[in-house]
């Protein structure tokens, strides 16, 4: 019997994760529909959205990676069923009472569906546990205030008391303007968070997309025990713009990409999305036995 | 207008001074005058707007790093290098006495000439500074000395070489390892906190702030380009930003407002340093009951509520 009802769960957790990602993955559009066409903003080359899918949003083209959403990818790397969120409800607020700001929070949630930027879950990896925190850089461009800054905590002392690994995909513009000072303040919350987690023997894994920058390339994003990158990602501090206004000159191609980062040392691997969920699976194998915590 | 204000207190001064010793009747008289108007002057700068707090923050003539050290501790020892690559000397740091017992004192550096800005790049640190003030913390948590920052920076230094070099690990590692440090750790914004880049110096078991310093997510004319696409409107920015010692205590981002003398700290540093000094002696005392555990865990619940929801 508790089988059954541990079948009945998976089943509405996966079914849950599925239904969330399926503007991205089309497993759940009707047989009927037309092919929708998607262009690249790269290459400029149309391809059907199931060919987009198909290749996880790499241009079946020209090899672009195109950002995606954060449920989207958590069904890209859980094993089917294994998915349950944690703090889906922890939404935004608006602590300066910033002119403007409490509509433009509603927008975000209306357009993407999410409460703020972070999405934050439990799962498995090829049967191996982890929390995993996916930044949404559709809502918000993936800034962080205090809504992200909590639930990036959260998730790290969950990690923590439960003696989890910790995955965090980052994707960020930086600090969240509106929310000023706190935004900024968040940076110390989930560093500090994450050197407790990382004195108590947790393994963290920090998987940075496009683009990472500002605050949260100055905090958790960069103190990963593994730190692995996608291809192409702009990571950085500073943005481009800025650097290039005060030092007044343009900037290579290829600043602060990925291939960058690895160049002067800052991420282990680059890893394309189609290796994701085998590199992950890899690195939590590596940490499961063995070790003189093991 | 702060500016226009302190413009007239200056045109009275230097009347004052010109002035000079002539006891003359007529001459006793102007100087009556022009006292008690500069004091009815000062007493409007009572209330600030954030713009004028700003450029108080900015001024030139605010006491900078070197002479804080100078004032309110002796036998200073001057440490350098990050032990990597380099010396960042837009970050003054080393060993020093407090009433009689050593500390470590790391804070930005600004100059008070062109060359001496240029030299200290504006008081802008890349990675190695901010790893130059990691090693002196680590350090001076090895040999159990409190540590006391010094927070005055338009930010990080948005260059190519600071990114070639890790400028977000650098601040990313700061925040980390200052959350755990076992000594007292006290953070005092002097004058501009803009960003990351003060921040890799500002997590203190206290955080003090002058009465006219500003603390942000980024400097106004950052903060209005970014969000208005327009730098031009920085003024308005200050109003919204909440950046000023009285917001960040309601906000409890601070734990404390240092009194700084009526129209800013320019006008009598040595009043100002009084203050300094007393805030400092009180917060330090109260630390050093504290055993290294539980400044560590003091630390990390205090950041642990900003922005809690
Ligand atoms: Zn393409």
């Amino acid at each position: 019997m508790p089988k059954v009802l541990d079948a009945l769960t998976g089943l509405g957790r996966s079914s849950t994760l599925a239904r969330k990602a399926a503007p991205e993955s089309g497993e759940l559009a009707p047989i009927w529909q037309p092919p929708v066409f998607v262009t690249c903003p790269g290459c400029e080359r149309r391809a059907t959205r199931r060919a987009w899918a198909e290749s996880m949003y790499v241009c079946p083209n020209c090899g672009r990676y195109q950002p995606i959403g954060g449920y989207y990818r958590l069904s890209l790397i859980l094993d089917h069923g294994t998915f349950r969120e944690l703090d889906e409800k922890l939404e935004g607020s608006d602590p300066l009472d910033f002119p403007g700001y409490k509509e433009k929070l509603a927008k975000q949630t209306r357009k993407t569906g999410l409460s703020d930027a972070a999405i934050a879950a439990t799962g498995k990896i090829e049967g191996m546990p982890a929390v995993v925190v996916v930044l949404d850089s559709h809502f918000f461009m993936g800034s962080m205030g205090t809504a992200v800054g909590e639930k990036v905590t959260r998730a790290i002392e969950y990690a923590t008391n439960k003696k989890l690994p910790l995955i965090i995909f980052s994707a960020s513009g930086g600090a969240r303007m509106q929310e000023g000072i706190l935004s900024l303040m968040q940076m110390a919350k989930t560093s500090a968070a994450i050197a407790d987690f990382s004195a108590k023997g947790g393994l963290y894994i920090s998987y940075l997309t496009h683009p990472t920058t500002g605050g949260v390339t100055a905090s958790f994003a960069s103190l990963g025990d593994i730190m692995l990158a996608e291809p192409g990602a702009l990571i950085g501090f500073a943005g481009p713009r800025v650097i290039e206004q005060t030092i007044g000159e343009k900037l290579p191609a290829g600043f602060q990409r990925s291939e960058f980062q690895e160049e002067h040392g800052f991420v282990d691997a680059i890893v394309p999305r189609s290796e994701m969920k085998a590199t992950l699976a890899q690195i939590l194998r590596l940490h499961s036995k063995g070790g003189r915590r093991g | 207008m702060i500016k226009e204000v302190l413009r007239q207190i200056d045109d009275m001064d230097k009347e004052l001074k010109a002035l000079g010793e002539d006891r003359s009747a007529e001459v006793k008289q102007r100087r009556k005058q022009l006292e008690q108007a500069r004091a009815e002057l000062l007493e409007g700068c009572n209330s600030l707007s954030a713009a004028d707090k700003v450029f108080l923050a900015r001024h030139p003539h605010r006491p900078k790093i070197d002479e804080y050290i100078d004032a309110l501790f002796t036998d200073f020892f001057v440490q350098r290098g990050d032990r990597q690559c380099k010396e960042d000397p837009s970050i003054l740091g080393g060993i020093a006495l407090y009433k009689g017992k050593p500390v470590t004192v790391i804070g930005h550096r600004k100059g008070n000439t062109l060359e001496e800005n240029m030299k200290y790049n504006f008081g802008m640190p890349g990675p190695e500074g901010y790893r130059k003030a990691l090693r002196m913390m680590k350090q001076a948590e090895k040999f159990g000395r409190p540590i006391i920052t010094f927070i005055d920076t338009p930010g990080a230094y948005p260059g190519k070489e600071a990114e070639e070099r890790g400028q977000g690990e650098a601040i990313a590692r700061n925040l980390a390892e200052m959350s755990t440090l076992t000594v007292p750790v006290i953070a005092v914004v002097t004058g501009e906190g803009s960003s990351g880049g003060a921040l890799a110096l500002g997590v203190g078991n206290r955080v003090l702030m002058l009465e006219n310093a500003i603390y942000s997510v980024l400097s106004p004319e950052g903060f209005a380009s970014i969000l208005w696409k327009d730098a031009s409107r920085h003024e308005e920015a200050c109003d919204v930003m909440k950046l000023t010692a009285q917001d960040l205590l309601n906000y409890k981002v601070i734990d404390e407002i240092i009194p700084e003398p009526l129209g800013g700290a320019q006008l009598d540093h040595q009043a100002l340093f009084a203050n300094v000094d007393a805030a400092l002696e009180r917060n330090l005392s109260q630390l050093s009951r504290l055993s290294g555990s539980a400044l560590a865990s003091q630390r990390h619940k205090k950041f642990r509520q900003m922005g809690e929801v």
